[in-house]
């Protein structure tokens, strides 16, 4: 029965039903519950469908979402999946953490008075992606003949996956080159169980593997092959570089190599890939805080500061430069945040980390600011405010304050062309400055999200395609990957 | 891949011969690799000794300082290892300098035979001086031998060669007037710190391969940071390799220490699994 849009407007936002917050912040279970299927098609039954389709404008990769979403509301929830997954490989990990109220439903026609009344597009990309795996109704697409033409990828995180689904569903060879000794890069190192459970990562990979993408783990591009030998020895055609941002930033005071004192990423690889969380059973250590300061704003920042609080620690405190609404993480993160009592200390910034004797950190000072003059990202400036410091106790001090770029492949690549930050200076569909590489996500725009890494993935794909098949048409055969046929297992 | 195809143990060093062919062939002298021995381990940082590209081996000597060794050190030839990725760092600087110092202890014994080889083969004359406890500590001597003009012993007891560590070999050999150009040192901390300093009033350049608490090895977490000369540097991306002389060693003994007491819990529950393993046996 068809929902006229009055009546449609008249139904209220579904939240998703969570772990209560004394509960969920001390276990690393996933926080929401999920959706059940009456819920999702309530939630469905909300979109106007509205003829100029604003979300889709907003979604980085267009997926289409009044289709999927009117699918859904018909209880078509594997054909919803789907609809999503022609534009979107991933929507079981994008449902999770995209930033929906900055894209998709920032602009909804629903949450133009209110944000929170958009239509919750992400909760629903997640239950049928969900419901599709969790009912194994996963289908594989058909993959075309071979093309003759091998292409490799470096760093199976978002973009590299990404590239690699969009290209063997081309007719490519695909080989990934992961340097760790799991799939999935910032998924699975960075972005903690109780936001992205493993499990979901660990079934996208297998897919692309049973579509013949090969994976090759431990296998750092740059020290094991140089880019020229993926070419010349190996016999790529075109080679992708997707290895994510990189080398942790550190404040430039006092105590910052002191014991105790981590940057996130090493805080976060420790726990998730490591899964430390679980030690000892598994052997990585992990040093357990009592009092935790965490160093930034954004989402690692806010994993950081909730994963310390699943371990035990008393009391964690966030520590921000700037003001909450300018926070660049995720609104549903600082919200969980807040609501497991991590504790925010908003304009300040700190000058100095204490230690004892034996150099382990034992307090902080910081300075307060205030909000001056707009910068260029046209966000108020944080300005000092003169003789307002003030002093806290805390063993642990989580440094998530940004990345620089990992020059472990330009440096072996001389010939790469970086920008003055070391990033890979690439055109807007990924073409590096060298024939046949290409580039993206965090190695070419700084730390970034998934689904602007996933996006870059797919614009690459895209160009990787248009031009082999050039490269195809003007010598009637592959260049070199024909040669190697046959003798590769 | 990664199959332990040799091992033997020369008192709590074990040698491990494995086979990584890719491994083989890209790494160079000074270069290291990360291991995991099976799923649940941590990530080692170990320097390769020796390789062997036609056989697509490569060669590692494993100090047994805690859990995550100990039970690399459990496993048999024919086993595989779960992960080995590398070869990792900067390899070390080889040209000819003249005469070249290499300094080893414990698993240094076999690290410093790469460097020394290369140092060899580019027309150094090479000086390799070795420590251990006792005479029988030794190891990889014969193809340090080949590669070395001189091969001099350092041991506590005096067993071999004098007695002292290499330190004082060097000292020696300095106070005699013997010129050296350059050095290399690998081995326990408090081994590169004193051998920076006995080389430091002669301005010898000293290269010291540190061995930092690694998490990933690729630049990405900054668990290895150490200061040198006053600059934060990464141990896996911009070394392991740095000036001796410039070493802010009493942080690094700081950092190092990090997680000794988290060390005991992993130790204390394998010996609990130990025990229950060999309970579970007896009762079957």
């Amino acid at each position: 029965m068809e929902l006229t849009a009055k009546e449609r407007m008249a139904i209220e936002r579904h939240g998703m039903a969570e772990q209560p917050p004394d509960l969920r912040n001390r276990n690393f279970k996933e926080v929401p519950y999920g959706y059940t299927p009456e819920e999702a098609v309530a939630e469905a039954q909300r979109c106007l469908n509205c003829k100029n389709k604003p979300c889709v404008s907003g979604c980085p990769v267009e997926v289409p979402i009044p289709e999927f979403i009117a699918l859904i509301a018909e209880k078509k929830f594997a054909e919803a999946a789907r609809v999503i997954k022609t534009k979107n490989v991933l929507p079981a990990v994008c449902g999770r953490v995209c930033p929906q109220e900055a894209q998709c439903e920032g602009v909804c026609v629903r949450g133009k008075k209110d944000i929170t009344q958009a239509v919750a597009i992400g909760n629903l990309e997640r239950f049928v992606a969900d419901y599709e795996r969790e009912n194994n109704l996963m289908e594989l697409p058909e993959i075309p003949k071979k093309n003759g033409f091998k292409v490799a990828v470096i760093g199976s995180g978002p973009s590299g996956l990404t590239v690699a689904g969009d290209l063997i569903k081309l007719g490519y060879e695909v080989t990934i080159y992961e340097a760790f000794h799991r799939g999935g890069g910032v998924l699975v190192y960075g972005i903690p169980e109780f936001r992205l459970p493993k499990k979901i990562v660990e079934t996208e990979i297998k897919a692309l593997e049973d579509l013949g993408v090969k994976i090759y783990y431990n296998s750092v591009i740059g020290r094991l092959h140089k880019i020229n030998d993926l070419f010349t020895i190996m016999g790529f055609n075109a080679v992708y570089i997707g290895v994510g941002a990189g080398l942790p930033i550190f404040l430039d005071i006092p105590g910052m190599n002191l014991n105790g004192v981590f940057s996130a990423n090493e805080y976060l690889t420790r726990s998730n890939l490591m899964k430390s969380y679980l030690f000892p059973k598994y052997r990585t250590p992990m040093i357990i805080g009592k009092e935790v300061a965490v160093l930034g704003g954004g989402n690692v920042a806010m994993d950081s500061a909730r994963t310390a609080m699943r371990l035990g620690a008393e009391k964690v405190t966030i520590v921000y430069r700037r003001a909450r609404e300018q926070m660049p993480a995720r609104a549903a993160e600082a919200h969980h945040a807040e609501e497991e009592k991590i504790e925010f200390k908003l304009l300040s910034n700190p000058v100095e980390i204490y230690g004892n004797e034996e150099g382990w950190a034992t307090g902080m000072k910081c300075q307060r600011y205030e909000l001056g003059e707009p910068d260029e990202s046209g966000r108020q400036r944080p300005v000092p405010i003169e003789n307002s410091f003030f002093e806290f106790d805390c063993d642990q001090v989580l440094v998530s304050i940004g990345g620089q770029a990992n020059p472990l492949i330009t440096s072996t690549t001389p010939d790469m062309k970086v920008n003055k930050w070391g990033y890979i200076e690439t055109d807007d569909w990924g073409r590096t400055n060298r024939e046949f590489v290409y580039a993206g996500g965090d190695i070419v725009t700084g730390a970034a999200t998934v689904i602007s890494a996933m996006g870059a993935g797919r614009r690459a794909a895209k160009a990787i395609h248009e031009d082999l098949m050039k490269e195809s048409d003007e010598t009637l055969r592959p260049p070199a990957g024909e040669v190697e046929d046959g003798d590769e297992e | 891949m990664y199959e332990i195809i040799e091992k033997s143990e020369i008192f709590n060093v074990h040698k491990m011969v494995i086979t990584a062919p890719e491994i083989a062939h890209s790494i160079r002298a000074g270069q290291f690799v990360i291991v995991m021995g099976n799923e649940y381990s941590e990530r080692i940082p170990l320097t390769v000794s020796d390789w062997n590209t036609d056989a697509g081996t490569i060669t590692l000597y494993i100090l047994e300082v805690g859990i995550s060794t100990l039970e690399l050190a459990r496993m048999k030839i024919g086993d595989s290892i779960y992960a080995v990725t590398g070869p990792l760092g900067v390899p070390s600087e080889i040209k000819n300098y003249g005469t070249v110092v290499l300094g080893g202890g414990c698993y240094g014994i076999g690290g410093i035979y790469p460097i020394a080889k290369a140092c060899k083969e580019a027309g150094n004359k090479v000086i390799s001086i070795i420590e251990a406890r006792y005479s029988a500590m030794f190891y990889h001597e014969k193809e340090l031998h080949a590669v070395s003009d001189q091969v001099l012993y350092a041991t506590s007891d005096g067993s071999k060669g004098i007695r002292g560590k290499v330190e004082d070999v060097i000292r020696e050999m300095l106070e005699k007037g013997v010129k050296i150009d350059h050095t290399f040192f690998m081995g326990c901390t408090q081994m590169l710190e004193r051998c920076s300093e006995a080389t430091r009033p002669y301005a010898i350049p000293t290269k010291v391969a540190l061995n930092s608490i690694m998490l990933d090895g690729t630049g990405m977490c900054g668990a290895c940071r150490v200061s040198v000369g006053g600059q934060t540097k990464f141990t896996c991306v911009d070394g392991p390799e740095f000036d001796g002389h410039k070493v802010d060693w009493k942080e690094l003994y700081t950092r190092k220490s990090a997680y000794v007491e988290r060390e005991t819990v992993a130790y204390q529950s394998y010996s609990h699994e130990c025990m229950a393993e060999t309970r579970l046996q007896q009762e079957l």
